[in-house]
């Protein structure tokens, strides 16, 4: 398989006025074309800001991080903010707008994914009139517009409520794959992580290390929502629940 | 329609019949007493005048004294400083939040100069500028320039965070940021900081007028105490308050307008 990228012996330092916060401790691995990458772990452990240094929003204090060639990465973040005053399309199409690449071939891009993704009649709508679900949608379709490699999302259902949620990730997934995009994407929902991944990244408490990193095997693949029924999911539920419970145990 | 929306909407529009029957009331009531008082002397009349005797000096006014002139006099002077305020503040606010390190630099002196009472600049102010309209204007800019600045400013720091962190991840520029976040994200806050500002610039000008002046109503004002005429005193305070109550409506009215 062909490596796209490649983190090693990752660390970063916060330092403030009264002391440092060390963030990230000696992380190392690498990501695989096509696959579909989730990283668990306690909140505050460093996880926003792992992905965050990947895509140069901020520094790393040490390590190296390799990306092959000249691939691009597409950042969504946690928020699905949208400008208010721009209608749903005009916010899809900012990125490009920033990037200078608004043609119309991108134009046209973007407007089919939104017709693909059962989206189009919102095109001419304000950003305040979406659903949760919708909006996170759009916010991934702003992400997709400028075609990146590899995908970069950051807890991206977590403001959603249960029932979207598992809708959402089921829609989410399905456009990445028909998109034929890698994907690391953060969580901090084991079951989330363990229905939509190909492999699991489970992080420590901050400074976050990094604790296992399953394969997750099923006897068939299908959707996140098809794959909770898988008969292993009970089994990588539980290692990884017992991961992270251990540093529950630690920290009371 | 049902029963108990109809009465939900009476219900309303006796309430709105309750508040502006006792407003009218209540301002009626004042210039009775007014009257009444000043009539049988119990007030004394020389100083306070009385309604008929306003409407009969603003008559007079109208007739001999160019009462029109006056007041256009000031709606221009308070127009100028308005427009020129609302802008300047848009830029300074800009620079200050663009570059945070000047904001740091200057803000024990805008402080200060916040908290100096402006009109102890007054005589400053004309021998800088003269003794002319353009005194009148920087009086009325020094007022309306502060509060107009802060409203805008902190109008900028409430901008959404990860908005601003959105169009990172899109590698934006400052001047990217500035046009297509900053700038219209700010437009409701300086639209609701105009009927603020309008109040700040009349009272600017009145002030300066007090100062310099040769028109306006700030002069006639000022005239009437020196000729010991408080008729034309009271009849330029009536018209005064009946200007800044129209300026607000109209500003409260183009604020509706513009945020729909
Ligand atoms: N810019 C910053 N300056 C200082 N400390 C920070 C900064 N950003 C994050 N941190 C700290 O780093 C730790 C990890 O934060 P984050 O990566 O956001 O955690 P999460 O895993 O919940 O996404 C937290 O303790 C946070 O307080
Ligand atoms: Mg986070």
């Amino acid at each position: 398989m062909n490596k796209l990228l490649s983190i090693k012996n990752l660390n970063k330092v916060y330092y403030s006025k009264k002391d440092e916060i060390e963030a990230i401790k000696d992380i190392t691995f690498d990501i695989y074309e096509g696959e579909f990458v989730s990283i668990v772990g306690p909140s505050g452990c460093g996880k926003s800001t792992l992905l965050n240094i990947l895509t140069n929003m901020d520094t790393k204090t040490k390590g190296t991080i390799e990306l092959n060639k000249n691939l691009k990465l597409g950042y969504m973040l946690q928020s699905d903010s949208m400008l208010p005053w721009r209608k749903v399309i005009d916010n899809a199409l900012l990125g490009l707008e920033i990037k200078k690449e608004k043609n119309t071939e991108n134009i046209q891009y973007v407007r089919g994914l939104f017709k693909k993704y059962g989206l189009s009649n919102f095109l001419e709508k304000c950003p305040n009139e979406l659903s949760g679900g919708m909006r996170q949608r759009v916010a991934l379709i702003r992400t997709l517009a400028l075609k990146p490699d590899i995908l970069i999302l950051d807890e991206p259902f977590s403001k959603l409520d249960y029932q979207s949620r598992l809708k959402v990730s089921d829609d989410v997934y399905k456009i990445i794959k028909e998109e034929g995009k890698t994907a690391l994407m953060v969580t901090h929902d084991l079951a989330e992580a363990i229905s939509i991944s190909d492999r699991v990244i489970v992080l420590s408490d901050r400074p976050c290390e990094i604790k296992n990193i399953y394969k997750i095997r099923r006897e068939k693949n299908g959707s996140p929502i098809e794959n909770r029924k898988d008969k292993n999911f009970a089994y990588y539920y539980d290692l990884i629940w017992k991961d992270l419970a251990y540093h529950d145990e630690r920290a009371s | 329609m049902t029963k108990e929306h109809l009465n939900y909407l009476k219900k309303i529009r006796r309430e709105k019949i309750i508040v502006i029957t006792f407003q009218i009331l209540i301002l009626a009531g004042f210039l009775i007493m007014w009257e009444l008082l000043s009539k049988y002397k119990i007030i004394n009349p020389f100083i306070f005048s009385s309604p008929s005797k306003v409407i009969e000096t603003i008559k007079n006014l109208y007739l001999n004294y160019n009462l029109i002139g006056h007041i256009l006099t000031t709606l221009y002077e308070t127009l100028i400083a308005f427009i020129l305020g609302i802008t300047l503040s848009f830029i300074i606010a800009i620079i200050l939040y663009e570059f945070k390190i000047l904001n740091k630099i200057i803000d024990p002196y805008l402080t200060m100069l916040n908290s100096l009472p402006k009109v102890a600049l007054g005589p400053l102010i004309i021998i800088i500028a003269g003794a002319n309209t353009k005194s009148i204007i920087v009086m009325a800019l020094l007022i309306n320039l502060i509060v107009g600045i802060m409203s805008i400013y902190n109008g900028f720091n409430n901008i959404d965070k990860d908005l601003i962190k959105l169009f990172k991840t899109f590698n934006a520029s400052r001047l990217d940021i500035l046009l297509k976040l900053t700038i219209p994200a700010s437009y409701k806050t300086i639209i609701s900081s105009l009927k603020l500002n309008i109040s700040m610039t009349l009272i600017g000008v009145i002030m300066g007028e007090f100062l310099v002046s040769q028109s306006g109503l700030g002069y006639l004002i000022i005239y009437g105490t020196q000729v010991f005429n408080l008729d034309m005193v009271m009849s330029g305070i009536v018209i005064l308050i009946i200007i800044s109550f129209v300026l607000y409506k109209i500003i409260t009215y183009i604020e509706k307008k513009l945020l729909k």
